[in-house]
């Protein structure tokens, strides 16, 4: 049994009848102690599917889905009083920005002692005391005398490794990782990166890693879903994935990878935009860009098939003698 | 990519962040002393503060107590002045240095009381209106833009008519009239905050609603409030100095330094001091609130903070 489990999931935003689906029908099982990255560009739904998945929504979307299962709890019809028990315990979540993440008027210690209080019902100097214990685990220098700094006077690495530390500082099951490494830089995304994954070993967590870097996905993840235009277009071990990718976008996406067009004048690039909320192609959403587009992409959405473990969005994808 | 990191970058990144870490005090004190304008301020108002605490034994003589052979004497300086009476005396031979230092007392009771009958239900409206939706947010606030569309004083003396004349009243005619300035500057500034990365975080980590507002967000909205709340004390000051010209705050006998203000007019061309040196009182103290508040709120935020 899954820990996460999301059945055709769907976000909309703004009046009904003319709104905009931002997640379209998503399917998504994430299982203890797995590595799932989530893949798109900019606008693909990656950031609002984990928001639904939160909670954090409130009016602004319309949330439906058949299934959205966390741990045996129902996250549709959970109370608030509830959810705010599971967010920060066994659901936490890490952002893009370090920098703006953290509260500006209070020192990183209060900080991470808060969760500790809110969720353990540490106190006092036990609550110091774990406090430091996971600020080392998060590999920050000279921790103790850390714990009175505020976080402007943290520099943007060290910022996010507290961001870590008051995400597991409850163990968290399932910690969902949005861009975790995108406002870093190189040496230290690298740090962080081999920081989550050692972190995600010892506590044996389920880790979502939605990121547009398909280096780090190939790096730490175990399975990859692809995502366009708010649709899981293709999933897959990563292996396979990465050496044989089913789905056009998919193959398009690893095209665009620099180290892969060495030699070419030019990058190669799918021609065209994601769509928008009012040129949504009747058909598979992917059809006025696609290179091997067919009449029947145009008149007819595929679904998402499965091919044993993996799955697809196309009628026509590539390499399936060795996806099946 | 090694798991321990022992990289010069990160160690000497720790000597420049925090080196010896001074105490909270200290380090409130080395922003605040930094502002020369604010412990000028500090100082007068330490000096008002202390006088207004000990004024039976600081003032030479009862406020209240009139000396029939002494009307309108000048100032120690001034030719024709007695050294009996350092600042001179009223038109009823009231001794005006003891008068301003027990002025002082009622005059720091009343912007204290009624910045704080302001600030609390102001900061509270204002939290509730950013938090709480469209509706409850366009009730509030469409309430207070009744509110500012009255002239203040003319609403400060309705609502005395209304509460008959008097202190108390006075005091939340004040807290009422300031109110809607600390409901748009609260709503206004919680409004950027909660749509910070650190609000989702907090939410994340499982904070309710209430904790958002107060805990998270509230101390990060501070600084405006600091510098307005202590602009309200001395408004506080010359406004209740209004109601008491108009007859409906401190009744004449008690020493205000806006009431012996206004009851001074008449001489204004006969005895400048009568009227000088309470407005210098009230000019003085106003300036020093306000130069120490604009130091508290560099001090006190650690955003303004900066490491330079």
């Amino acid at each position: 049994m899954a820990l996460l489990s999301i059945k055709n999931l769907s976000v909309e935003f703004g009046p009904q009848g003319r709104a905009f689906r931002a997640v379209d029908g998503l399917d998504l099982a994430v299982s203890q102690g797995e590595i799932v990255g989530i893949v798109g560009e900019s606008g693909s739904g990656k950031s609002v599917t984990m928001m639904a998945l939160m909670g954090l929504l409130d009016g602004q979307g319309r949330i439906t889905a058949d299934t959205l299962n966390f741990d045996g709890q129902d996250l549709l019809k959970i109370a608030p009083a509830q959810r705010r028990k599971l967010l920060g315990k066994d659901m936490a979540m890490i952002f893009q920005d370090p920098m703006t993440s953290l509260n500006p008027s209070f020192t990183v210690g209060y900080q991470i002692i808060e969760v500790l209080k809110q969720h353990m019902g540490l106190r006092g100097a036990a609550a110091t005391a774990r406090a430091v214990e996971l600020m080392e685990m998060v590999e920050i220098p000279a921790a103790k005398s850390r714990l009175d700094v505020y976080p402007h006077q943290l520099s943007g690495g060290m910022s996010q490794r507290v961001m870590i530390a008051i995400a597991i500082a409850c163990k968290p099951r399932l910690l969902i990782a949005d861009e975790p490494t995108t406002a870093l830089d190189v040496t230290i995304q690298a740090q962080i990166m081999e920081l989550l994954v050692n972190l995600q070993k010892a506590h044996n967590m389920a880790l979502v890693m939605i990121t547009h870097d398909l280096a780090v996905v190939a790096e730490v993840a175990h399975r990859v879903a692809v995502m366009y235009a708010g649709q899981v277009v293709e999933t897959g071990s990563v292996a396979r994935l990465f050496e044989h990718p089913a789905h056009p976008y998919t193959d398009a996406l690893l095209q665009a990878v620099p180290e892969r067009s060495h030699g070419a004048r030019r990058l190669s690039t799918l021609k065209g935009m994601v769509p928008g909320q009012y040129d949504r192609p009747k058909g598979c959403l992917l059809a006025p860009r696609c290179p091997r587009v067919q009449d029947r992409c145009v008149t007819e959405r595929p679904a998402l098939t499965a091919h044993k473990v993996d799955a697809v969005r196309c009628f026509f994808p590539l390499n399936t003698e060795v996806a099946a | 990519m090694q798991t321990s990191l022992p990289t010069p970058s990160v160690t000497d990144e720790l000597e420049l962040a925090s080196g010896a870490p001074p105490s909270s005090w200290q380090e409130f004190w080395r922003g605040f002393s930094k502002n020369k304008g604010a412990v000028i301020g500090l100082v007068f108002m330490a000096i008002v503060c202390l006088a207004a605490l000990f004024a039976p034994w600081v003032a030479p003589y009862n406020p209240i107590e009139q000396f029939r052979d002494h009307f309108l004497t000048p100032p120690t300086w001034v030719a024709g002045g007695s050294s009996q009476f350092l600042l001179g005396t009223d038109e009823v031979g009231r001794d005006i240095l003891s008068r301003l230092i027990h002025g002082a007392r009622l005059s720091l009771f009343i912007g204290l009381v009624s910045v704080v009958l302001a600030l609390i239900p102001g900061v509270v409206l204002g939290l509730v209106a950013a938090n709480f939706g469209k509706v409850l947010d366009s009730i509030i606030m469409r309430v207070m833009d009744i509110m500012m569309a009255l002239p203040a004083l003319l609403l400060a003396v309705a609502i005395v008519a209304i509460l008959g004349p008097g202190l108390g009243n006075a005091l939340v005619a004040i807290a009422v009239v300031s109110l809607p300035a600390y409901v748009r500057l609260t709503r206004a500034s919680a409004m950027t905050e909660l749509n910070r990365d650190y609000v989702t975080a907090a939410r994340l980590s499982g904070a309710g609603t209430l904790r958002i507002m107060f805990v998270t967000v509230l101390p990060n909205c501070m600084a405006p409030l600091i510098v307005h709340a202590t602009m309200g004390f001395s408004a506080a000051i010359l406004e209740i100095s209004a109601l008491g010209f108009l007859g409906m705050g401190v009744q004449p006998p008690a020493p205000e330094w806006g009431t012996m203000l206004a009851s001074a007019r008449d001489y204004i061309e006969r005895a400048w001091w009568v009227v000088t040196l309470p407005g210098l009182t009230i000019l003085f103290s106003v300036l020093a609130i306000n130069l120490m508040g604009d130091g508290l709120r560099d001090a006190l935020d650690p955003k303004l903070k900066t490491a330079a």
